[in-house]
């Protein structure tokens, strides 16, 4: 993390934690819901923008930790965060593991479609078994029980700074390990794998290990998801959920933690906009994020450099415009 | 060969009804360099990318002491000590000299566990880091992207992360391609330095730098060892002097 973005974190930090104060309940249910999809778009991007591993299927581990926590839950009694979470965690976790020990020995547009088929393997089935629920997915009556003395999940109010709380601790523990000799070599085998292989990584190993650190934290979003709607079905780990994650790291900024959670911020109040202007959101939709590849190719994150250098360049060559 | 380290045997490579390294038999001695000559197409980079596991040969073995690793991949092969710069310059353009020089210090340590204390902390590798770019005469060069330095000096960052990974085997493939005479003179320089604790296995065109450095040289034509031995014998080859007068580069020896 580079040191002049921390006082803009810091910033950041303190107005969510404020944002209660002023926010009615359908705008905390949103910004609850933002948060929870970048804790999602951050794990995406510690594939896609630090080890350089495109994946279309990374809806799959979000629903998995999902479909764990609803089938763990008894039927009256709120769940055990403490039990369920590490279960759906874990569910996530060997997932990542078993698909990415396949697919990390793939690479370019073969990873993408290796993904997204496995994704979908599991989508149908959950989609086209009775095991929990096929196509309408199962209800969750009563949201997950912390058990600190205090703090009601079930309250919107305590629930919205939950998130906010798994958020910070994933920014920063995805900070850190960034900065790690491990983190270097992601980024590493993001920039030149070969010659990563030939200075004597195993990059197998560093793959693997990054795929099954973003199932699980893509996990520990859709633990979140399911247990702030109450609700799991199918569509969860649809392809349309990955490719959503996806244009969020595209619209954000691939490769900054920033632009992930910038990303699933303005994707998710594009989305609110633009379907209350229109039921062919999609349309729109689509639209802005084909100029937002065109116009910032770093995203939205890259914006203010952007900025800076256009006003950089007037100020050099006042007469050439 | 008394105590060779890197030996090959028959070592064969095809690419389908090309055979590009055809039953190359050589080896390596400590504290030497050992030059590998030949018109281009003779098979040096490929014999290269095999020594250095980055290629799997379709025939023959390649030993480092006693050990057989002739089927190793490119990292374990690396693992032992076997370093090697390209051709084409490959180094992480996106970053800076420093920062490729210290993955490759890395690269000797355990890393993979290491998720939490800040790469910069390890301060020996620093260390070997900036003793790697100093050595090359790229120290003060040590904070610029990699895509920012100069063509001589990339080429000089390839030999230092070669260097930072504390080899004893050192595979270079045209090191100096490409450079101006005087960063060519200092690389020459440098390679008979490091030519006193390392083996080093040197494919090169610029037969002044060659004979200026080689204790051994092999001619390769074709695949094939065309002659090996002391640089001097070879100079007064008749085979040798047939073989590059005859395709190309007339008087080059």
């Amino acid at each position: 993390m580079k040191r002049s973005l921390l006082p803009w974190l810091v910033v950041a930090g303190v107005l969510l934690l404020l944002f209660p104060l002023v926010a009615e309940k359908f705008y905390l249910q949103l910004v609850t819901k933002i948060m929870i999809l970048s804790i999602f778009a951050l794990s995406l991007d510690l594939l896609v923008g630090y080890t350089g591993l495109v994946s279309l299927g990374h809806a799959a581990y979000f629903g998995i930790a999902a479909y764990t926590y609803a089938l763990a839950a008894p039927s009256a009694d709120p769940a055990n965060v403490w039990l369920t979470l590490p279960l759906a965690l874990a569910a996530s976790a060997a997932a990542a593991l078993l698909i990415g020990a396949l697919v990390v020995r793939t690479s370019g547009v073969y990873f993408i479609m290796v993904t997204l088929a496995f994704a979908q393997m599991a989508y149908y089935f959950f989609h086209d078994t009775r095991v929990a629920g096929g196509s309408d997915g199962i209800y969750v009556n009563t949201r997950p029980d912390a058990i600190v003395p205090g703090l009601d999940l079930a309250d919107d109010l305590h629930f919205y700074y939950f998130v906010f709380a798994a958020l910070a601790i994933v920014f920063a523990l995805l900070a850190v390990i960034l900065r790690s000799p491990f983190g270097r070599a992601l980024q590493g085998i993001k920039a030149n794998e070969h010659r990563m292989r030939t200075l004597g990584f195993a990059t197998l190993r560093y793959k693997l290990a990054a795929f099954v650190l973003a199932g699980t934290i893509a996990g520990l979003a859709g633990y979140l998801a399911a247990a702030k709607e109450g609700y799991v079905n199918p569509e969860m780990m649809a392809w349309h959920q990955s490719g959503a994650v996806l244009m969020m790291l595209i619209l954000g900024g691939m490769g900054t933690l920033v632009g992930a959670v910038l990303g699933a911020f303005s994707y998710v109040l594009l989305q609110e906009w633009f379907s209350a202007l229109t039921k062919h959101w999609q349309l729109l939709m689509g639209g802005f994020i084909v100029a937002a590849v065109l116009l910032l190719p770093q995203g939205l994150v890259g914006l203010p450099r952007l900025l800076l250098r256009r006003r950089g360049l007037r100020s050099v060559q006042p007469n050439d415009d | 060969m008394i105590d060779a380290v890197l030996a090959t045997d028959s070592l064969t490579r095809r690419f389908g009804g090309l055979v590009a390294v055809d039953a190359v038999t050589l080896s390596l001695s400590p504290r030497t360099v050992h030059a590998v000559i030949g018109p281009n197409g003779a098979g040096k980079s490929t014999l290269v990318n095999l020594l250095a596991g980055d290629l799997r040969p379709s025939a023959g073995t390649i030993r480092l002491g006693v050990e057989d690793i002739t089927d190793w991949p490119a990292h374990r092969v690396a693992q032992l000590g076997i370093a090697r710069s390209f051709q084409h310059t490959n180094v992480f353009g996106a970053f800076s000299a420093f920062e490729n020089c210290r993955l490759a210090a890395q690269s000797r340590h355990r890393s993979f566990g290491r998720w939490f204390v800040p790469a910069e902390r390890y301060g020996d590798w620093n260390a070997a880091a900036e003793a790697a770019l100093a050595i090359v005469g790229l120290g003060g060069r040590a904070g610029a992207a990699a895509t920012a330095l100069s063509h001589g000096e990339r080429r000089a960052l390839e030999i230092a992360m070669a260097l930072a990974t504390a080899p004893t085997v050192l595979l270079l493939d045209e090191p100096l391609a490409g450079m101006g005479p005087e960063e060519s003179g200092h690389i020459v320089a440098l390679l008979k330095r490091l030519a006193a604790d390392h083996a080093i296995l040197l494919v090169e065109h610029d037969m002044d730098a060659v004979f200026a450095l080689a204790d051994q040289l092999t001619v390769m034509v074709n695949g094939r060892i065309l002659a090996s031995g002391a640089p001097d014998a070879i100079r007064s080859n008749a085979e040798v002097q047939r073989a590059y007068l005859g395709t190309e580069a007339p008087g080059v020896i």
